[in-house]
């Protein structure tokens, strides 16, 4: 039996050197200045009001297309998953098709349509609007973060809602709870997890994504991710770059630990049962 | 009535969603066989912009940079990957998890940290070749999920069909091949599978690892990144209809094998009525 775990030892190797290494790397460089131990690059990164004011923006970007797309998914997700079996199969395959798409193919449609010759500023002047500047702004980068998660918040809420048992829903019914009082407790305090695994795979892509904003807001934008892009391809300043991307962790680590809270909360809740009704 | 509404209301809901998923896709597949190079006004219908993509030595070494990466990171991540969990399995738990742990850290890392993080080592190794730098790059973020795959698999199988091989004289690299590996097929393919899907669409890791070797998506941002291209809606138009052709094949053909289950399911049933 020992003889077999030889056979993982490439691969401890390989992560040994491509995984942590690199890693380590990212902490070197973000707390070392010339060789010795030092805070400043952290502490000045943060003092940085350009920094700050781009990080600033890129979690309320973020958190406005994380609040979007539930706004437009959870509904989706709910109608599909009440709907007789083989359309809601067709359905859901349709909303999730697009997220086979390239991504950068799908945030290259929104420049062609948005662009100031584009589809829309045509159809905006033949109706009499006129053309308008739409490409190259803050909504535009918006806009382009809620198509391009949208399905990935459909797709967790969806698979959560259809495995939900129907008999609580027809027990709160029974029990005389209207339509409005079912949903909001029966129905989505169960369908949390799903909720909380879309609002993760949502929020953190958006805050890290630097070719949605360089494509639709043109430089002009710029969020966190680009800005890390910058300090590496184009100044070529690693100690700032890995400052920026600890910061960057650390605010995933916190993401996700904001995340795995509540959802143990909902899941307590689901145990005990009790606090739902 | 007020179903009649209700139903009314979520059509529309549901309609409008896929015009605003699909609308973008529509637009970029149409104005690919627009004569001019503007993106507001229809002139004439043509397939010049497909010659030119066709043409364009650029596009093609970038698409067979990307399915080579694809073909040949997912090979050797599933083998890495496939050994490793077999090994993990008959390791002490504290063990295995460490491994997993630090495995899966490009599964939960921003996919920025890691591009950034390849970009760093390779520069500090030495390593200047673009295409090898990919190919580590792909590897190493595509062994997690190789492992997540077949790990599952793996603990569902029994030891006893392993031990009974070595009883009947198999030497344990042979029981290996003809019990063990065969039981966890299904893992190894559906996490060679994934692996190859994640290789083909990087982007954000790519930028950072490649140096000065294009894969497909790092050429579509080139190009985006200077405009408005119509070759780029020629090469959407293509590869949307790739993935359509290719999920309509997987799709047909497991409704053809429930179809092929139903009809067999109401054979028993009839064969159970007669007797």
């Amino acid at each position: 039996m020992k003889k077999r775990s030889t056979l993982a030892y490439p691969c401890v190797v390989w992560i040994l050197i491509f995984i942590l290494v690199p890693m380590f790397l990212i902490a070197y460089y973000a707390f070392t200045n010339e060789g010795s131990f030092t805070f400043e690059n952290i502490s000045s990164a943060v003092q940085n009001e350009i920094y700050q004011k781009v990080l600033l923006r890129s979690v309320v970007i973020a958190f406005e297309a994380t609040v979007i797309c539930l706004l437009l998914g959870y509904p989706i997700a709910y109608m599909l998953s009440n709907m007789k079996k083989s359309t809601a199969s067709l359905l859901y395959v349709l909303f999730i098709v697009p997220m086979w798409m390239n991504f950068l193919l799908r945030t290259y449609a929104w420049q062609v349509i948005l662009g100031s010759n584009g589809i829309l500023n045509t159809i905006f002047e033949a109706i009499g609007i006129g053309a308008q500047d739409m490409l190259y702004t803050e909504g535009a980068v918006l806009l382009g973060t809620v198509y391009n998660f949208l399905p990935f918040m459909i797709l967790p809420i969806y698979t959560v809602l259809i495995k939900l048992d129907k008999s609580h829903v027809e027990a709160a019914r029974d029990l005389g709870a209207n339509g409005f009082m079912t949903f909001f407790k029966v129905t989505l305090p169960l369908s949390m997890p799903g909720v909380i695994s879309g609002i993760t795979m949502v929020f953190i892509p958006a805050i890290t994504t630097f070719a949605i904003s360089r494509l639709l807001g043109g430089g002009k934008f710029m969020l966190f991710g680009e800005l890390i892009e910058n300090q590496f391809l184009s100044a070529r300043d690693w100690s700032t770059g890995s400052a920026l991307s600890f910061i960057l962790l650390i605010l995933v680590l916190i993401s996700m630990a904001i995340m795995r809270h509540i959802d143990k909360d909902t899941s307590e809740d689901e145990k005990g049962g009790g606090k739902l009704w | 009535m007020v179903k009649k509404i209700r139903s009314f209301f979520k059509g529309t809901y549901l309609g409008l969603m896929l015009i605003f998923l699909y609308a973008p896709i529509a637009v970029l597949m149409i104005f690919s066989f627009n004569e001019t190079k503007t993106m507001g006004r229809w002139s004439s219908f043509s397939l010049k912009w497909y010659e030119a993509l066709l043409s364009d030595s650029q596009m093609m070494s970038a698409l067979s940079v990307t399915l080579t990466v694809a073909v040949i990171s997912a090979v050797v991540a599933t083998i890495i990957g496939t050994m490793a969990a077999i090994g993990m399995h008959s390791m002490r738990k504290r063990t295995r998890n460490l491994i997993d742990g630090v495995a899966q850290l490009p599964m939960v890392n921003p996919d920025l940290v890691t591009g950034i993080s390849f970009m760093m080592l390779f520069a500090l190794l030495g390593i200047s070749d673009g295409y090898v730098r990919l190919l580590i790059a792909h590897i190493t973020f595509n062994i997690p999920y190789v492992i997540t795959s077949v790990m599952p698999k793996l603990r569902q199988s029994s030891n006893m069909l392993y031990e009974a091989a070595m009883d009947l004289g198999c030497s344990p690299w042979k029981a290996l091949m003809k019990v063990v590996i065969p039981d966890i097929m299904p893992g190894i393919v559906s996490g060679f599978l994934l692996a190859f899907t994640l290789s083909l669409d990087d982007f954000v890791v790519s930028w950072f690892a490649g140096n000065g070797v294009d894969n497909l998506s790092m050429y579509i941002y080139g190009m985006a990144r200077r405009g408005i291209n119509p070759k780029i809606n020629a090469l959407s138009t293509i590869m949307f209809v790739a993935v359509i052709t290719l999920l309509l094949i997987i799709n047909i053909k497991s409704i053809r094998e429930e179809r092929m289950q139903s009809i067999q399911n109401k054979k028993t049933a009839q064969k159970r009525l007669a007797k």
